[in-house]
C-alpha cells in the first residue's frame, strides 16, 4: 500500500489538524498556545523525516559512515524548537499579563467583559 | 575593509545595540543609543545602496552584492545578498525606523512605564533587526528565522500597549496566534522546497527550481507559503490580527508596524512569486494572478469601507492598511513592468504616510490620553501643525495628485490598463474614492466640531513629537512632486525582477 | 510671466492670510491681487496668436509627466473670464461680507485667492496631468468656501460637494487619463489631439464618456448634483465660483479635452460624440424644468447654471468649428450673464432680506438699479439681442444645423423659452406685483454702493460684449483652424 508507505506525512498530518484544532476550537488561551505547540511540533516531525535515508546511519563521518542521513533538516529543527520555544515564552507573558488585568484565560469570559 | 561588512553590520549593529539596553536604568540613555543605532543603520544602507549603484556600472552589470557569513562557501553557507529590489525594502526599513525612533522618547515615556524603558527599547531594536534580516537574507530558512524574530518582538511590543488600552494584550496574543500559525505554514512550505531541491539559498532554489515546473511537491509548497506570508501580510481574508494588533499598540510600534512590518512579508512575497518561482510557473501554471486580484480588490473595498466605521483614529489607520496592502497585493499581482513598479513604490509610499500618520495619531494621544475620533473634535485650531499633517497624509492616502500616494496609483492602474483588466483599475480608484469618505469623516470632526470641554487646555504638542511626523509626511509630499527617487528605484527593482523570472 | 499669473494669487492667500488682523488692509491686498492677476492675464493675451504658443516646464513628476504650461486662446479666455470677474467679485465681496456680517473673511478671502490660483492653472494647463492637478486643488480650496457656514447644513452640502467631485474625479477622469496615457503615451494638449488613429471606435465612446462624466465640474446630469448644494455659500461665491470659474473650469476642461485630446476632425469622421450631443441636450431641458420648479432664488440660479453649462458641451460635443466657437464664446457670455444675476440675488439677500423668488414682490421698487441689472442680466441668458448671450446661441445652433441634428435645434429654442419660464417671473414679480396690504414704498434702499456697482458693471458688460463678438470670434478662430 503506497498510501502507507508515506506514514510520516499521515502522522504529521493529523497531528497538525489536532493542533490547529485546539487553537481554533479551545476558548482557553493556554490550549490554544499548547494547540500551537503541537502545530510546530508536527512540522517539526515532517522536517526531521524527510532527512532519513533508508539505512543510513547517523551524520557523523566517519571510516562506517558511508550512507548517512541528511544533517541540515536536524539544524533547522533545532534553530524552529528555539523559535517555538521563545513563542511560547512570548506566549505565556502575555496570557499571564492577560489574567492579570482581566482575571481569567478564557476568550469567550474576556470578550464578555470587554462588551463584544 | 568595512565596506565589505556592510551586509552584515546592518543586521548586527541593532542586535548588539539591543542585547546592550538591559544595563541601562535611566529612560533617556536607551534612548539616545537606539537613535545613533537606527541612524547608523539608515547611513549604512545609503552607503551599501551606493556601492550597489557602482556595481550595476561595471562591465558585467550585475547589481548584486553578495557576503558569505563567516566565510562559509555559498550555497553551503548563509548568503546575505543585497540586489536591486531588497535594496530597496532596506532603504525603506532603515529610513523609517531611525525617523520613528527619533519619536520615541516622548512617546514611550508615556506609553511604557519608567522601569520597562530600556526593555521597550531592547525589543523595540530587536523589532527591528529582523525586519533588516529578512532583507538582506538570501537564505530562505533564514528568512522564517527572521521573520520569526520581527514577530516576536512585535507581539511583545503590541503587548506594551497595555498600560494606554488593555486591549492590547488581547490584540497581541491573537497576532500571536495567528503569525505564528502564519510562520508555521511558512516553514512547512520550507521544508518541501527542501525537499525536491536540497538547498535552501535563494539564488541556489531559483536556479534548481527551473525544471520543477509542474512537481506536486512544489506546488504544495508555493501554496503553503503564499498562505503563511498572506497572515503575515494581513492579506485579506487574513487581516483579522491586524486591526487589533496595530489599533492598540503603543503608536510608535503602530507606526514601524503598519509602515514597514506588513511590506517585509509583502517582499518576501514578492521575492517568491518573482525571483524564486518564476513568472511562468506562479502566473501561467498556477492561477495565482486571479486569486490575488479577487483578494486583493476585497481588501481594498472591505478595508476601506470598514475604516469609514471606525470610531478611533488608530483603528481607522489600521484598517486602511488592509486596504493598501491589498493595493501592493494587487500590483504584483499584475505582473508587469507599471503593476509591479506600482506595488514597490507603494511599499515606499505608504510607509513614509502611514508611519507619518500613526506618529499623527501618537500625538494626539499625548495630547488627549487617546486617539479616539469624539475627543479630536476642534482640534484643527488647537494644534494647527499636528492636524495640517493629518490633512497632507490624508490627502496622500486618498491619492490626491501631487501627493506620493498619487503616484502609486498612477502606476497601479497603468499596469491595470496594460493587462487590460479595467475592474481592477476601476476598483483601484473606487478605494481612492472610500479613503476620501474617511479621511473626511475625520477632517470634519477636527474642523468643523466645536471642541470638547475636557479639550480645553489642549496645546501644540512638542516639536520633538511634530517635527519627526512632518519629516514623514513631507517626504511624501515631495515624493508626489518629485517621484523620481522612489520610482526610479522601484523600476529597477521591477525591471530586475522581471528580467530574472 | 506664466509663473507670475500663478504664483500671484498664491502670493495674494498669504498676504490675505498675515493682514488678517486689519480687515481694511486684507480687503485692500484682495483688490490688489485680482487686479493685479487680471492685468498680467491681459499682458499674456498678445503672445496668444497662434495655438499652443508657450510650453513651460515647471518639474517633472516621472518622466513625461510634467506640470506643464501652455498658453491658447481658448485657455485665456477663461483666464481673462476668471481673472477679469474676480476684481469685481472682490469689491462686492467686500460690500457684502461686511454688510452680512460674515464670520473667518479673512479664510474666505484667502481661499478665494486659491481657487483663483487654481483656475489659472487649469487655464494654462499645458497637458492633462496638469490639469487634473488643479482641477482637484481647486475642488479643495473651494471645499471651505462651500463650507464657510460651518453650520449642520453647511457641512453636509461641503459632503455633497466633494462626494460628487472627488468621485467623478477620481472614479472615472482620472481612469480616462491615465487610459489616455496608455493608449497614447503622452498627455500633451496637442492642436488636432494626440488620440487620432492610436486606437479603435469602442475605447473612443467609452474614454469620451469617461470624460464627460469625469469631469464632473461640467455638471453633466446625473453629476449635478453638487452644484445646487453648493448654494449654501455666501453669495460672491456662488456668483463668481459656482456661476464662472468653478463650473467654467469643468466645461472648459471638456472643451479642451475634445480639441486638443481627441481632436474634433476625429471625432467628427468617428461620428462618436452624437450621444454626448443628446446627454448634454437632456441636460440642458431637464434642469431647466427642474429650475422652473425652485422657488429659493440661488437654487433656481443654480439649475439655470447646469441647463446653461450643458450648452458648452453640446458645442463640444458637436466638434465642428461653429459648435466649438459657440460653446467656447458661451464660456464668456454665460459668465457675465449668470455673475449679474447672483450679485443681483446677494444684493436682494443683502438689502431686502429676501431669498426666494416668491418674496420677491415689490422689491423692484425698493432696488430698482439690482433689479434693472437683473433684467439685463436674465435677457442676456435667455439669449435676446442686443445682449451678449445671443450670440452664442446663435453659433450653437448653427452648429447644429451643420451636422443635421435637427432635435437639437429644437432642444436649444425650447429652453430658451423654458429660460424665459423661470427668469422672467422673477424681474416680473418685482416690479409689477404688489402683494396685498403692503405698505405703499418704503423708498429706494439699494445694498451697499461696493455691492451695486460691480453689479452694473458686469450688465453693462453683457450689452457691451453683443459689439465686441467679431473681435472674440477672431480672436478663438485658431481653436478651430486644423
Amino acid at each position: 500500500m503506497v498510501v502507507f508507505d508515506l506514514y510520516n506525512y499521515w502522522v504529521f498530518i493529523l497531528l497538525m489538524m489536532i493542533g490547529l484544532y485546539t487553537v481554533i476550537a479551545s476558548p482557553n488561551l493556554v490550549k490554544k498556545i499548547i494547540g500551537l505547540s503541537v502545530l510546530q511540533t508536527a512540522i517539526f516531525l515532517f522536517l526531521i523525516s524527510l532527512s532519513k535515508v533508508s539505512g543510513g546511519t547517523v551524520p557523523i563521518t566517519g571510516p562506517s559512515a558511508e550512507l548517512y542521513s541528511n544533517p541540515l533538516p536536524h539544524a533547522l529543527v533545532l534553530t524552529a524548537i528555539v523559535v517555538s520555544v521563545s513563542t511560547m515564552a512570548v506566549a505565556l507573558a502575555i496570557i499571564i499579563n492577560i489574567k492579570l488585568t482581566y482575571g481569567t484565560i478564557e476568550d469567550d469570559e474576556i470578550r464578555k467583559t470587554e462588551g463584544h | 575593509m568595512i565596506d565589505n561588512q556592510l551586509p552584515a553590520l546592518i543586521v548586527a549593529t541593532p542586535l548588539a545595540a539591543s542585547l546592550l539596553m538591559p544595563i541601562f536604568r535611566s529612560a533617556e540613555k536607551p534612548w539616545v543609543l537606539s537613535l545613533l543605532t537606527t541612524w547608523a543603520v539608515f547611513g549604512m544602507t545609503v552607503l551599501l545602496l551606493l556601492q550597489l549603484s557602482d556595481r550595476s556600472q561595471s562591465p558585467d552589470g550585475r547589481a548584486v552584492i553578495s557576503y558569505a557569513i563567516g566565510n562559509w562557501m555559498i550555497p553551503w553557507g548563509i548568503e546575505l545578498r543585497i540586489d536591486r529590489l531588497n535594496g530597496f525594502v532596506l532603504l525603506v526599513i532603515a529610513m523609517i525606523s531611525a525617523i520613528v525612533t527619533f519619536y520615541a522618547r516622548l512617546s514611550v515615556a508615556q506609553a511604557v512605564p519608567q522601569h520597562r524603558i530600556p526593555f521597550f527599547y531592547s525589543v523595540w531594536l530587536l523589532f527591528i533587526t529582523g525586519l533588516l534580516g529578512v532583507a538582506v537574507s538570501g537564505d530562505i530558512f533564514n528568512v522564517y528565522v527572521m521573520i520569526e524574530i520581527s514577530a516576536l518582538a512585535s507581539y511583545t511590543l503590541v503587548a506594551m500597549g497595555q498600560h494606554e488600552n488593555p486591549k492590547a494584550l488581547l490584540g497581541s496574543i491573537n497576532y500571536l496566534v495567528l503569525g505564528t500559525i502564519g510562520a508555521s505554514f511558512f516553514l512547512i512550505g520550507v521544508g518541501y522546497l527542501y525537499s525536491v531541491t536540497g538547498t535552501l539559498n535563494m539564488a541556489d532554489l531559483a536556479e534548481r527550481l527551473k525544471p520543477l515546473h509542474g512537481n506536486r511537491a512544489l506546488i504544495t509548497a508555493f501554496a503553503f507559503i503564499l498562505v503563511g506570508l498572506s497572515v503575515k501580510m494581513a492579506l485579506f481574508p487574513l487581516h483579522g490580527w491586524l486591526p487589533d494588533a496595530h489599533g492598540y499598540a503603543p503608536p510608535i510600534v503602530s507606526a514601524l508596524l503598519s509602515g514597514v512590518a506588513i511590506k517585509v512579508a509583502a517582499y518576501v512575497m514578492i521575492r517568491l512569486v518573482f525571483s524564486l518561482l518564476g513568472m511562468e510557473f506562479s502566473f501561467s501554471i498556477l492561477p495565482t494572478g486571479p486569486v490575488i486580484w479577487v483578494l486583493s480588490s476585497l481588501a481594498i473595498v472591505i478595508g476601506s469601507y470598514t475604516a469609514i466605521q471606525q470610531t478611533s483614529l488608530k483603528r481607522l489607520l489600521a484598517y486602511s492598511s488592509v486596504a493598501q496592502i491589498g493595493y501592493i497585493a494587487m500590483g504584483l499581482s499584475l505582473a508587469n513592468e507599471n503593476g509591479l513598479t506600482g506595488s514597490l513604490v507603494h511599499v515606499f509610499n505608504h510607509a513614509l504616510m502611514k508611519s507619518g500618520l500613526f506618529l499623527v495619531a501618537g500625538i494626539v494621544s499625548y495630547r488627549l490620553g487617546a486617539a479616539d475620533l469624539e475627543l479630536m473634535a476642534g482640534l484643527g485650531r488647537k494644534m494647527p501643525f499636528t492636524m495640517s499633517a493629518l490633512v497632507a497624509g490624508g490627502l496622500g492616502l486618498i491619492g490626491v495628485p501631487l501627493t506620493s500616494g498619487f503616484v502609486s496609483k498612477w502606476y497601479l492602474v497603468s499596469g491595470a490598463i496594460d493587462r487590460g483588466a479595467m475592474p481592477l483599475a476601476l476598483v483601484i480608484l473606487l478605494g481612492s474614492i472610500l479613503a476620501v469618505m474617511y479621511i473626511w469623516k475625520v477632517l470634519e470632526i477636527v474642523y468643523f466640531r466645536p471642541s470638547l470641554d475636557s479639550a480645553r487646555a489642549v496645546t501644540e504638542a512638542p516639536w520633538s513629537l511634530v517635527l519627526p511626523a512632518w519629516i514623514l509626511i513631507g517626504a511624501s509630499l515631495y515624493f508626489g512632486v518629485d517621484a523620481s527617487l522612489p520610482s526610479g528605484l522601484a523600476e529597477h527593482a521591477a525591471r530586475f525582477l522581471l528580467e530574472q523570472s | 510671466m506664466i509663473l507670475a499669473v500663478l504664483v500671484v494669487p498664491l502670493l495674494g492667500a498669504a498676504f490675505i492670510a498675515l493682514l488678517g488682523r486689519w480687515p481694511n488692509y486684507r480687503d485692500a491686498a484682495s483688490v490688489v491681487t485680482a487686479l493685479s492677476l487680471f492685468g498680467l492675464v491681459l499682458a499674456l493675451v498678445p503672445r496668444a496668436d497662434g495655438v499652443m504658443l508657450d510650453k513651460f516646464v515647471l518639474f517633472e513628476t516621472l518622466p513625461g509627466l510634467r506640470l506643464a504650461f501652455s498658453i491658447e486662446p481658448l485657455g485665456l479666455l477663461f483666464a481673462l473670464v476668471a481673472s477679469g470677474l474676480w476684481v469685481l467679485t472682490s469689491v462686492y465681496s467686500i460690500g457684502y461680507m461686511r454688510a452680512h456680517h460674515e464670520e473667518h473673511q479673512t479664510r474666505f478671502y484667502a481661499c478665494f485667492a486659491l481657487t483663483l490660483a487654481a483656475a489659472m492653472g487649469i487655464a494654462l494647463a499645458g497637458n492633462l496631468f496638469t490639469l487634473f492637478i488643479f482641477y482637484e486643488a481647486m475642488t479643495l480650496a473651494t471645499y471651505p468656501l462651500v463650507t464657510h457656514h460651518g453650520t449642520e447644513r453647511a457641512v453636509h452640502a461641503g459632503r455633497v460637494y466633494l462626494g460628487y467631485l472627488f468621485t467623478t474625479s477620481i472614479g472615472l477622469l482620472l481612469l480616462a487619463i491615465i487610459w489616455t496615457w496608455a493608449l497614447a503615451g503622452t498627455l500633451d494638449f496637442r492642436a488636432g489631439g494626440i488620440l487620432a488613429g492610436k486606437t479603435d471606435s469602442t475605447t473612443v465612446a467609452l474614454l469620451s464618456a469617461l470624460y464627460a462624466f469625469g469631469i464632473g465640474k461640467a455638471a453633466l446630469m446625473p453629476f449635478h448634483r453638487w452644484l445646487p448644494a453648493a448654494m449654501v455659500a455666501p453669495a460672491p461665491v456662488s456668483a463668481l465660483l459656482h456661476a464662472v470659474a468653478v463650473v467654467k473650469a469643468g466645461v472648459f476642461a471638456v472643451m479642451k479635452v475634445i480639441v486638443y485630446v481627441f481632436g474634433t476632425e476625429f471625432l467628427q469622421q468617428t461620428g462618436l460624440s452624437v450621444w454626448l450631443m443628446y446627454a448634454a441636450a437632456a441636460t440642458i431641458v431637464v434642469a431647466s424644468l427642474i429650475a422652473v420648479a425652485q422657488d429659493d432664488l440661488k437654487a433656481r440660479l443654480a439649475y439655470s447654471t447646469v441647463s446653461q453649462l450643458s450648452y458648452v458641451i453640446l458645442g463640444a460635443a458637436l466638434a465642428n468649428s461653429a459648435g466649438v466657437l459657440g460653446g467656447s464664446m458661451h464660456i464668456l457670455m454665460h459668465a457675465f450673464g449668470k455673475i449679474t444675476l447672483f450679485f443681483c440675488a446677494g444684493a436682494v439677500a443683502v438689502a431686502a432680506h429676501k431669498t426666494k423668488v416668491s418674496e420677491m414682490a415689490h422689491v423692484g421698487r425698493q432696488m430698482p438699479i439690482t433689479m434693472s441689472a437683473f433684467l439685463v442680466g436674465s435677457l442676456s441668458i435667455i439669449g435676446l439681442p442686443p445682449f451678449g448671450g445671443s450670440w452664442s446661441k446663435w453659433y450653437l445652433i448653427l452648429g447644429a444645423f451643420d451636422v443635421a441634428q435637427l432635435p437639437l435645434v429644437a432642444v436649444l429654442l425650447i429652453s430658451s423659452l423654458l429660460s424665459i419660464a423661470y427668469l422672467m417671473p422673477i424681474p416680473a414679480r418685482a416690479f409689477f406685483i404688489r402683494e396685498p396690504g403692503e405698505r405703499p414704498s418704503q423708498g429706494v434702499h439699494e445694498a451697499p454702493f461696493a455691492c451695486v456697482l460691480p453689479l452694473c458693471v458686469t450688465a453693462a458688460g453683457c450689452l457691451g460684449l453683443f459689439f465686441f463678438a467679431g473681435e472674440i470670434y477672431e480672436f478663438l478662430f485658431p481653436l478651430v483652424q486644423h
